[in-house]
């Protein structure tokens, strides 16, 4: 008896975090506020062998504090290092499948994960850029994944996946480089943020900018905001969540004692977790970019193109044919939003299909491993093979 | 490329099938798991579209390479453009929607041709059930009791006949079978429909 679990299907193994570098002076990326900006380092790993015609290539667009690093081991991890952040996804026989498909993801621009940032050195001053790093939006990083492909020789995308800003980046690539795309899986995402996504990430983004130590960002090479930083996180992290997934978790269970302190030290075990989640997310992510990524959320809007977009004046080859996945728990971007999406796709006349997934555990619920959204990636993409 | 997972689909679906053109655009309403699309797409190259409720149905269509929005129908007819499908299909789903007056007028607008098929309640097995036992009647084709059916109204060949061009729209074909449900096998009937067929299946159009 064999098992069919995601679990025993096997992994991609060794990858290895590659980089490109573009827009070198004077032929600087522009930017969609206007700025020219260069050079540009996008970090990059690559899954499965590309055809020969380059038709397999799928992209993978990671969230907010993702990076490139979607499945298997870095040849120097360290023992029990787990595999990438989606390694329940991306592998061979698995929902996007390593066997069949070529599979890139690219560090977003304006991270601090491999891609050039804030925290990357100004080459005209040799110090991290700060707050003189370019406001990029969800569209400039969209064009350095554009000019990443270029470079790869790669025209044309068999899909273009992704949850949460990855899904803003895929709805973005489907308005921007319509021909290019043949497939797309936007995920737990939104066309546009609503005020209570904003005021989200607006609480975060003050909350860094109001330790000390962020000195308007010019912080490098001394102490860091981290406390700014760490509260950012348990905000972000609590929007992740639900009420349901909380109350299972947590409750109100006490943490290590039986009775209240009655001090503020952590008595609540989510109040602990929180902060347990906040120190281990200064240890990996920068401030600045959690800035500059959260506001390039804020600013991403895709209605009005969305709404013109689509194939009426397109030949039925060009038409893109889209898998829209929400959650049933998931308070940040709620199905009623994944519901405009498909009214709008539906609208203009795309091919569209949805489907609400029942999970108790919020906006994060994607990046869990999951039968049942694997079966729909894997399915939908051999739909289209 | 389009897996059905059975090659007999249901006998009723088959009649379905057969009367839908080549190469059409198909909107199937309450699509179940997908067997009529993938049957549709595989054997006569038809665009489809399914609109499903459950969860789990819906995800099993997608998962199978078809194109379906999980939903509730009545809804989700609203937003396709004008004349957007050649066929909308609403098969054995009529007994269960709310305003079907309203449902059909919203069809009108967003395809050419509407199909409906749904279980004969003036069946013989019916009417003698209720003549003689005096209960709520069961046969095959309505298995459910009064207090745990799904359906909350029952139609007849020739209520529908009635409602249809209340409605506005005009019968272009009326097909009585006799099948069962999940049967691959049936009939065609010719005769006595009203009495005779378990299913009636109409081929409508705005009049």
């Amino acid at each position: 008896m064999t098992l069919e679990t995601s679990h025993s299907r096997s992994s991609v193994g060794i990858v290895e975090k590659q980089y490109y570098t573009f827009a070198h002076p004077p032929e600087l990326l522009v930017l969609e506020n206007g700025a020219e900006f260069g050079p540009v380092t996008i970090a990059y790993e690559t899954y499965g062998t590309l055809a020969e015609d380059k038709s397999n290539a799928i992209l993978v667009a990671h969230a907010f504090s993702g990076d490139s690093h979607v499945a298997g081991y870095y040849r120097d991890d360290i023992e029990d290092e787990k595999p990438g952040w989606w390694d329940s996804m991306v592998g061979p026989g698995k929902g996007i499948d390593t066997d069949k498909y070529f599979v890139i993801c690219a560090n977003i621009l304006g991270s601090c994960m491999g891609s050039t940032g804030p925290g990357s050195p100004n080459p005209e001053t040799s110090d991290p850029y700060g707050l003189d790093f370019p406001m990029v939006t969800i569209g400039d990083m969209v064009n350095a994944q554009k000019a990443l492909l270029d470079s790869l020789g790669i025209e044309r995308i068999h899909a273009v996946v992704g949850g949460s800003i990855g899904g803003m980046q895929v709805l973005q690539w489907c308005v921007r480089f319509p021909e290019m795309v043949r497939c797309a899986i936007p995920i737990a995402t939104t066309m546009r943020h609503s005020a209570l996504a904003i005021a989200f990430n607006e609480i975060a983004r003050q909350s860094i900018m109001a330790d000390p130590n962020w000195n308007n960002g010019n912080y490098y090479g001394g102490s860091r905001p981290d406390m700014g930083l760490a509260v950012a996180r348990m905000v972000g992290h609590v929007t992740y969540l639900s009420d349901e997934a909380m109350r299972r978790k947590f409750g109100r269970r006490l943490q290590d004692k039986e009775t209240f302190s009655f001090g503020f030290n952590a008595d609540f075990q989510v109040e602990s977790y929180l902060r347990h989640q906040g120190i281990k997310f200064v240890n990996r992510f920068d401030a600045n970019s959690l800035l500059y990524i959260t506001k390039a959320a804020d600013y991403f809007d895709v209605v009005e193109s969305m709404n013109k977009s689509g194939p009426a004046n397109d030949t039925r080859q060009n038409k893109i044919k889209y898998l829209i996945v929400s959650y049933t728990s998931d308070w940040l971007y709620p199905t009623y939003q994944a519901k405009e999406l498909v009214k709008t796709l539906k609208r203009t006349g795309q091919d569209v299909s949805f489907c609400e997934i029942e999970a108790d555990c919020g906006h994060d619920a994607f990046l869990i491993p999951d039968d049942r959204l694997s079966k729909l990636i894997g399915g939908f993409l051999n739909g289209t093979a | 490329m389009v897996l059905p997972d059975s090659e007999k689909i249901r006998f009723d679906l088959q009649i379905i099938g057969s009367t839908i053109e080549p190469e059409s655009r198909v909107l199937d309403l309450g699509c179940g798991n997908g067997d009529l699309l993938a049957w549709l797409e595989t054997h006569k190259g038809v665009q489809c579209t399914g609109i499903e409720q459950d969860k789990e149905k819906a995800a099993h269509c997608i998962a199978r390479g078809l194109s379906v929005l999980q939903g509730d129908l009545s809804e989700e007819v609203e937003d396709y453009p004008t004349c957007s499908f050649d066929y909308v299909i609403l098969s054995q789903t009529l007994q269960q929607v709310y305003e079907p007056a309203q449902l059909l007028k919203s069809l009108s607008r967003i395809g050419r041709k509407v199909i409906v098929s749904f279980p004969n309640f003036s069946h013989y097995t019916i009417r003698l059930k209720l003549l003689f036992a005096g209960c709520a009647p069961k046969n095959d084709q309505l298995p459910y009791s009064w207090y745990d059916t799904p359906n909350i109204r029952v139609i007849t060949l020739k209520d529908f006949r009635k409602f249809s061009s209340d409605v506005g729209y005009t019968i272009v074909n009326e097909i009585a079978v006799n099948t069962n449900p999940a049967n691959s096998k049936g009939n065609v009937v010719h005769l006595l429909t009203d009495l005779r067929a378990t299913y009636g299946i109409f081929v409508i159009e705005k009049s």
